[in-house]
């Protein structure tokens, strides 16, 4: 593992009105690590996601994403979709799939910032244009059959069950050529045997040489899949580490159970 | 299991009665106010009974058939519901055959027909443009577009003006009416870029009147209510034409207008930047984290549909040789949006038939001229009742077969 984080997170602070939701956040995720984040219901995980990708405006702190080997470019105030073409792709906690388009559509809606066909080009389909289009659907295949939707690729989206909606979204977020990969509870509603896949499929994307930083409550799935733990509670992060370390935390258990009460 | 149980006759006598209870001031009683007299129908009564009656049993009857049928579908393992247009596109040696006879149709049309005919049918192909433009807005990008007649108006004038003041002809014209609507959209979307649903319509629905308004208002500029009259007809390299030559001749320019249309947007929608547009209609959030920009996706939908507009409007000032604002109120935008949502929102083909079906029915309905708006009201309700998603439901799109295809 490098020395140089692929994600560095500095201070980061977001107000909502006086709420503070996230308190000077400090996080780095190294390259091929598989991190995760935790906390209770309410401490301010999401929120997290939605300022790193850009649907909010943190109020301070810095955002850094450095790639191995290429220059480092700074987060803050880009558009969400500026921020899945710097190589930030996310999944969302509640499943939004493109639900009347096919499955092989909602994969080829990731390739979109990474391919350039204009209004022109489409009309007049240029040979710059039809490959452009083959290697789309090409790629995006092969991504359906990583995650095993291939048989299905000409279904509604909508017509997919739970689990493999879930798959889909990994799928279409892995297409837009991610350096690291937001999960936002992938497993929420999964069954054992789902969340058996996802489990392997996750190591998989890793092994392939993605980072993935996960918000996860199912506490087997993250203490066996993370290398690195981050727990945060009230929009303060209160520990990290191994999942030996964080499991045994004074701190973090009290966040979760709460405090023994003494009684006189 | 019964055809028809009790509880569907008891809903049949209800629906009478109710029928019977709405339409008895219109139908029933009859004032002769020269002789002061009050003339009571009751026979009307009992006609409007029986059909309200029967219908409502008939379509009890058609449910639980269609019910028990889906019933017995479930019961069968996965059944691949595909709709009957997919079918239709699917099976080349049916759809090849209805097609060209389609296209042989619309082709001899102006041999078979009177000019009066011939007439008609340029004006519901004109409307199938506009169809097809706003659909790209509303069917596609789903940004509701409640103005659309803004950018017809502005294509129509571009041309009127044009022709008024330089005696630009009508093919410079053309790109030029479409170029000036698309811009108009650009300036349209900038405000609206956050709005979405129902504000959105109200944005665009203002913005429909405020073209209008100047229109009307602004009379050194576009002569006011009185319109803009002698506008050249298109030409043909300066052949001179007789009147029903001219009507044809703007009849097979009008269809070459709608293959156009036809053709391009086909073609976009098929690629990336339809796909994005799509995106946009199902999931604003999701689609920006694709890193697809909405800025720029949301302006080249008001641009696109607004171009088709334009054009449309340039064929109509043409084909008119006269505009003026009445053409284009709130009722106009209406009309087109009617024409998308009941041919199928997101299709070409359901817009294409919805076009003719709309423009075409009040024309031939003509016959029962008093109920003439009634029946297409009707068929409007009738409609979105019972299948809301349009004539021709959204055709899912496959692109891996097609290439592993040889």
């Amino acid at each position: 593992m490098s020395t140089e984080p692929i994600l560095s997170v500095r201070g980061l602070t977001m107000e909502f009105g006086g709420i503070r939701a996230l308190d000077k956040l400090d996080l780095q995720i190294y390259p091929g690590q598989i991190a995760a984040l935790i906390g209770p219901n309410g401490a301010g995980k999401t929120t997290f996601f939605n300022c790193l990708t850009g649907i909010y405006m943190p109020t301070a702190g810095e955002l850094h994403l450095s790639p191995p080997e290429q220059p480092g470019r700074r987060l803050n105030g880009l558009k969400p979709n500026q921020v899945t073409e710097a190589g930030l792709a996310r999944t969302f906690q509640n499943i939004r799939l493109f639900p009347g388009m096919t499955v092989l559509e909602n994969v080829m809606i990731g390739r979109h910032c990474r391919t350039k066909a204009k209004i022109f080009g489409a009309i007049l389909r240029n040979p710059g244009t039809r490959k452009e289009e083959k290697e789309t659907v090409d790629i995006s295949m092969a991504l359906l059959a990583k995650v095993g939707l291939a048989d299905v690729a000409d279904e509604f989206a909508r017509n997919l069950p739970y689990g493999a909606q879930r798959r889909l979204e990994i799928a279409r977020a892995l297409a837009t050529e991610p350096l690291l990969l937001l999960l936002d509870e992938p497993a929420a509603g999964m069954n054992p045997q789902e969340t058996q896949n996802l489990t392997s499929l996750i190591r998989n994307i890793r092994d392939e040489g993605l980072s993935i930083l996960l918000i996860e409550h199912d506490m087997k799935l993250v203490m066996s899949l993370s290398d690195y733990i981050f727990v945060v509670d009230y929009g303060r992060k209160i520990a990290e580490g191994t999942s030996e370390e964080v499991r045994i935390n004074p701190v973090v258990i009290k966040a979760y159970l709460g405090e023994e009460v003494e009684y006189a | 299991m019964d055809v028809i149980t009790l509880k569907d006759c008891r809903k049949a006598l209800i629906a009478a009665l109710w029928f019977m209870f709405l339409t008895f001031p219109l139908l029933v009683i009859k004032v002769n106010t020269t002789e002061n007299l009050v003339i009571w129908r009751w026979h009307n009564l009992l006609y409007v009974g029986v059909a309200a009656g029967s219908a409502s049993l008939l379509t009890s009857i058609f449910r639980g058939l269609h019910d028990r049928k889906r019933e017995q579908q479930r019961h069968q393992e996965k059944v691949i519901h595909i709709s009957l247009t997919e079918r239709f596109f699917s099976n080349p040696v049916v759809s090849r055959p209805v097609l060209a006879a389609g296209a042989l149709f619309f082709l001899i049309f102006p041999l078979l027909f009177s000019t009066y005919q011939v007439n008609i049918m340029t004006t519901a192909l004109m409307y199938v443009v506009l169809g097809l433009g706003l659909n790209i807005v509303v069917g596609v990008a789903g940004l509701l577009n409640l103005g659309y007649v803004a950018f017809y108006a502005v294509g129509a004038y571009t041309y009127a003006l044009l022709n008024m003041h330089f005696g630009v002809g009508f093919w410079v014209a053309l790109p030029l009416g479409g170029i000036m609507a698309a811009l108009f959209g650009i300036l349209l979307g900038f405000p609206v870029l956050r709005l979405r649903g129902d504000y959105l319509a109200i944005v665009t629905l203002g913005f429909g009147e405020i073209i209008l308004l100047v229109l009307k208002n602004w009379a050194e500029f576009s002569q006011g209510p009185g319109g803009i009259s002698n506008i050249s007809r298109p030409g043909f390299f300066g052949m001179e034409m007789s009147m029903a030559t001219t009507l044809n001749y703007q009849y097979y320019l009008t269809i070459a207008m709608v293959l156009l249309t036809i053709f391009v947007i086909n073609r976009l929608q098929n690629s990336r930047i339809g796909r994005a547009l799509f995106a946009l209609r199902e999931d604003e959030i999701a689609c920006q984290a694709m890193g697809i920009d909405k800025t720029t996706i949301k302006l080249t939908a008001f641009a696109l549909g607004a171009t088709w507009a334009g054009l449309a409007g340039v064929l109509f000032a043409a084909k008119n040789a006269y505009v003026n604002p009445d053409s284009f109120t709130f009722l106009e935008s209406a009309m087109i949006l009617c024409i998308v949502v009941l041919g199928g929102m997101g299709s070409i083909v359901g817009v294409i038939i919805g076009a003719l079906i709309l423009i075409l029915l009040p024309e031939y309905l003509r016959a029962f001229s008093d109920y003439r708006m009634l029946a297409f009201g009707a068929l409007l309700v009738i409609m979105m009742v019972f299948r809301p998603q349009g004539i021709v439901a959204n055709i899912r799109r496959s692109y891996h077969k097609k290439d592993s295809a040889p």
